[in-house]
């Protein structure tokens, strides 16, 4: 009994102590990151590899949830007779939910992986420790060009994941659920308010900055050569994806309350 | 009274979680001299250079540079205590995704904020310098053999002529005439330089030949200090073992014998 709840006191310090490092994380990324000199360069290359090169990934993805969405929909609607609701629900769905959750879980998937392997072999090669060496801060250099690029792109894909997404289930619907094509696109657009998109692409830039932080500190704190990197890959993506989850739900109970 | 030494610390403890690995180190340079720390593996050679290099904070005692206190100096300006500083690492550390010539270029560049083109010739000068042709500076780190990479991170280290140069291990993983080489091109790249050194290494022949002053390390403590050509008549049974690389003697390894 004591021996057990020894383990439970354990686990909670354990975690208490990575919360606060993660804190320390935070603050030192933010700290140094808002002093200049500022590493344009490092940004724009990030840009290009956290939001371009994740466009395909997004975009197939949106895609067929868009036309799932549709064929569900119509199946559950046509059991009330309400078939007509295809439209509004799968672009509410999209907009609101989807769209940003499933491209920030592929995004998680893609580049906190990519960041963590990157930063932790610069790790454990003392390559981060190098560039202090040369009067470089490392969290200016690495991490906050990260940082920004995430908060920046995840929005943008979103939005064309929103776009892809509704095209998708427009391509299910009128080709294979007979709807008409003038009709589908009115009712859409009757129903969909701004802020179901706008609360769409709030989420999504937390969720870009969730992806970066964990790939930068996973990346940071990994040690034991290539092992200790695989690990702190893995850390990356799963603490990612479930951080991305939890807060979206806390995102949506703040943005929805009325 | 004679000249302040310009490295000094004392009492320097560091521990990471119940390991303790630096037990109250005691040790001085002298302006302009080349100081080299032996030691077996895992005595906690890399951990004292980065302590005195500000990577590390240690637990306790007090480091001081040319006098003034490293905590002070790095609170007021951290990227000016680390201009001075030049550091080759154990495994070189050399910048994977940018090509030779801006990793020799990059304090230049990213710490002083240089002009490219001015910095790209100071590169290719000290490239020249370690014997390393204009060809080379344009490949990447990652082509080069192992012995070029130690080169082109000593490059690096004495890219901004800084006035304390530290060295982790420059000649071990290399084969002796290499390593010679490299010691070759320490020893009169520091004497252009009139750099104050510390090497740590466990290769006696680089010892006695970069060394004006041989400082023992065991069990995170200097048990031995003197001048270079003195080491031959230390009197010290954990000293003379060493040199002499015996199984057998006060120092032991943590090996089953059969
Ligand atoms: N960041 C760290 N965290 C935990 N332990 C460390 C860390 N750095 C070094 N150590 C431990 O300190 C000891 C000394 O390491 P080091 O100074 O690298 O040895 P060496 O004399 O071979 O250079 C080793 O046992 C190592 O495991
Ligand atoms: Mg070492």
């Amino acid at each position: 009994m004591v021996n057990f709840v020894a383990q439970i006191g354990r686990v909670v310090l354990a975690f208490l102590e990575e919360i606060g490092r993660l804190s320390l994380f935070t603050k030192n990324a933010m700290f140094a990151g808002m002093l200049p000199p500022f590493y344009l360069r490092q940004v724009f290359d990030q840009l290009v590899r956290i939001g371009y090169n994740s466009l395909p990934v997004v975009g197939l993805t949106a895609f067929f949830t868009g036309g799932v969405l549709a064929l569900q929909i119509y199946i559950g609607g046509s059991r009330f007779n309400a078939e007509s609701v295809v439209p509004s629900i799968v672009s509410l769905a999209i907009t609101r939910e989807l769209g940003p959750v499933l491209a920030g879980l592929m995004v998680a998937g893609r580049v906190a992986a990519a960041i963590a392997a990157e930063l932790g072999t610069m790790r454990v090669t003392e390559q981060i420790d190098a560039l202090t060496t040369l009067s470089t801060n490392p969290y200016r250099y690495l991490v906050m060009p990260r940082l920004m690029a995430a908060v920046i792109t995840l929005p943008i894909l979103v939005l064309i994941g929103d776009i892809i997404g509704v095209m998708g289930s427009y391509i299910v619907a009128t080709t294979s659920l007979g709807f008409n094509s003038g009709a589908f696109i009115r009712n859409m657009v009757d129903f969909l308010e701004v802020r179901d998109v706008v609360s769409g692409l709030i989420k999504a830039g937390v969720f870009g900055f969730i992806i970066a932080l964990m790939g930068c500190y996973h990346g940071f704190n990994s040690r034991g050569g290539a092992q200790g990197v695989g690990r702190a890959t893995t850390n990356a993506v799963v603490s990612a994806a479930i951080l991305i989850l939890a807060a979206n739900y806390a995102l949506t109970n703040i943005l929805f309350s009325e | 009274m004679a000249e302040q030494p310009h490295i000094e610390l004392e009492d320097v403890r560091k521990s990471f979680g119940p390991k303790h690995v630096l037990n109250g180190i005691n040790l001085a340079v002298d302006r302009g001299h080349s100081l080299v720390v032996i030691g077996g593996s895992g005595t906690g050679k890399s951990v004292m250079l980065k302590c005195i290099l500000g990577l590390l904070e240690p637990d306790s005692g007090s480091i001081t540079i040319g006098g003034k206190s490293e905590v002070a100096l790095k609170g007021a300006e951290p990227d000016q205590l680390m201009r001075r500083f030049g550091m080759l690492f154990q495994g070189a550390a050399l910048f994977d995704s940018i090509p030779v010539w801006e990793n020799v270029a990059f304090g230049l560049i990213q710490g002083q904020k240089m002009e490219r083109t001015e910095a790209r010739d100071i590169a290719f000068a000290k490239l020249g310098q370690v014997g390393l042709t204009a060809e080379v500076g344009e490949l990447y780190p990652a082509e080069l053999s192992g012995g070029m990479q130690k080169r082109v991170g000593l490059a690096r280290a004495i890219a901004a002529d800084p006035e304390i140069i530290f060295f982790d291990e420059p000649t071990t993983g290399l084969d002796p005439i290499m390593a010679d080489v490299i010691n070759d091109l320490i020893v009169s790249c520091v004497k252009q330089l009139g750099a104050t050194t510390v090497s740590i290494t466990h290769d006696m022949a680089s010892a006695r030949k970069i060394a004006d002053d041989i400082a023992m390390i065991y069990k995170g403590e200097i048990i031995w200090q003197g001048a270079a050509d003195t080491i031959d008549e230390s009197d010290n049974d954990h000293v003379d073992q060493f040199i002499h690389g015996r199984a057998d003697g006060p120092i032991q390894m943590d090996v089953l014998r059969p």
